[in-house]
């Protein structure tokens, strides 16, 4: 797995690969890693398939029970710190790798990375999943702050097509989530599309 | 065991072969993969056969409750989540890998369920030890929007594919069409392994065998008995 998120300009991009395995057959070849949990925040899963679904189902009734309760939206920190503290509480139980990121009005985008041991980090780009080895020398070479829009599609993009071809757990199609002010767009992109994965083999 | 589903034009078709095996042993020539969870969602199951019979029946029942305290048409998510969440309780001790397929109101569905309790949503889904040969048929021939026919022959090709190459697979193949009026079952659609018939006969005609000496012994000795030596 591959799994990415940035805050840029106007909000956050989640992006990930698309392949699940079972020991050495690829089970699904299109899954999408990118889970909704409310309706501007999103995760991105890596670990067990049966741990991080649970933990994802659990979160999104958790927030929408929040939602009911208090009558507003739950932040993305509020969201970020529940992950954790399951992640947290049943680490010994679990192998599950989130970042969870989303958008509010109020304090922008946000991203956090929840890696094994349940511990929260807030960055402005996080990077998971045995593909995420493959890429921190181009993440440190190539990111910054306050990207554009297309700037910020495409390093991801470029980020997951480089681990893509470097790591035999992460590969198939790359599938991206834009959440700012205007709300959520999905991107999609696989060989022989219109929306093709860069090449990067001589 | 080979079992797939797909997704075709208003309509899912669920497949699989009839072999049970105990390690080497061939222990059921035609057994039953195909489970009903309600009139409008059935179960193909792999793994381990117990796991597979019990956790669909279980579920059968609980999907029965619930539609019964709803009063609606049970929905295929409902028996996802609920075969999932059970599964996934038991941290993959139940050996139950299931291709779940069904129409409700929201159209057809189509789901595999490992035994941890992960699942997938995919058009066309192969599980079982015969799911390599199983999925490249499907890889090679499925597309969208098939006409019922020829998905109920798509899916008896890729189990057919189980059959013959993988030796966890064998004898014939069931299916069940599942569209927005009912479930269609079809036990033994294919049978390509047919017992043929003898060739000839293995008894001896009479005499084939000499007998030498016949004796004939008396073991029971029957008495009547006067009527008041009777016990009563």
């Amino acid at each position: 797995t591959t799994i990415t998120a940035l805050r840029y300009k106007d909000g956050v991009i989640l992006a990930a690969d698309s392949r699940t395995t079972m020991g050495a057959y690829i089970a699904n070849r299109v899954t999408d890693k990118l889970t909704q949990l409310t309706d501007n925040i999103w995760c991105c899963r890596s670990g067990s398939a049966a741990d991080t679904q649970t933990v994802a189902d659990l979160l999104k009734y958790y927030l929408s029970m929040y939602r009911i309760q208090f009558g507003h939206d739950p932040s993305v920190h509020t969201a970020a710190t529940l992950a954790s503290e399951m992640c947290y509480q049943n680490k010994n139980m679990l192998s599950a790798g989130l970042i969870v990121a989303g958008y509010d009005e109020k304090t922008g985008g946000d991203v956090y990375s929840i890696p094994l041991g349940g511990s929260l980090h807030k960055q402005p780009l996080a990077i998971g999943g045995s593909g995420s080895a493959f890429i921190y020398g181009f993440c440190d070479a190539n990111f910054r702050e306050n990207m554009t829009q297309e700037e910020a599609v495409e390093f991801l993009k470029n980020a997951v097509a480089l681990a893509m071809e470097r790591d035999g757990s992460s590969g198939g199609t790359i599938r991206m989530v834009i959440l700012n002010k205007d709300g959520m767009e999905r991107k999609f992109f696989a060989i022989d599309t219109a929306n093709p994965i860069p090449v990067f083999t001589h | 065991t080979t079992i797939v589903g797909v997704i075709a034009k208003d309509c899912i078709v669920l497949g699989a072969d009839t072999r049970a095996t105990a390690g080497p042993i061939i222990a059921d020539k035609n057994c039953k993969k195909l489970h009903l969870i309600s009139p409008n969602i059935w179960c193909a199951g792999a793994g381990t056969a117990a796991d597979t019979e019990f956790v669909t029946s279980m579920i059968s029942s609980n999907i029965e409750l619930h539609s019964l305290y709803t009063n609606r048409k049970p929905r295929v998510v409902t028996a996802l989540t609920m075969l999932k969440q059970h599964l996934f309780r038991y941290q993959g001790h139940i050996g139950a890998y299931l291709v779940l397929g069904g129409y409700d109101c929201k159209g057809p569905h189509l789901f595999t369920i490992a035994a941890h309790g992960s699942s997938d949503k995919l058009p066309y889904v192969a599980l079982g030890s015969g799911s390599l040969a199983a999925i490249s048929v499907l890889e090679t021939k499925y597309q969208p929007d098939l006409e019922r026919h020829e998905a109920m022959e798509l899916v008896k090709e890729a189990i057919e594919a189980g059959i013959f190459n993988d030796l966890g697979s064998g004898s014939n193949c069931d299916l069940v069409v599942i569209d927005e009026e009912k479930a269609t079952p079809y036990r033994g659609y294919s049978k390509p392994n047919e017992r043929a018939t003898k060739q000839s006969k293995y008894t001896y005609d009479r005499g084939t065998t000499a007998v030498l000496k016949e004796d004939i012994y008396k073991f029971v000795t029957v008495q009547d008995l006067d009527e008041m030596q009777v016990d009563v």
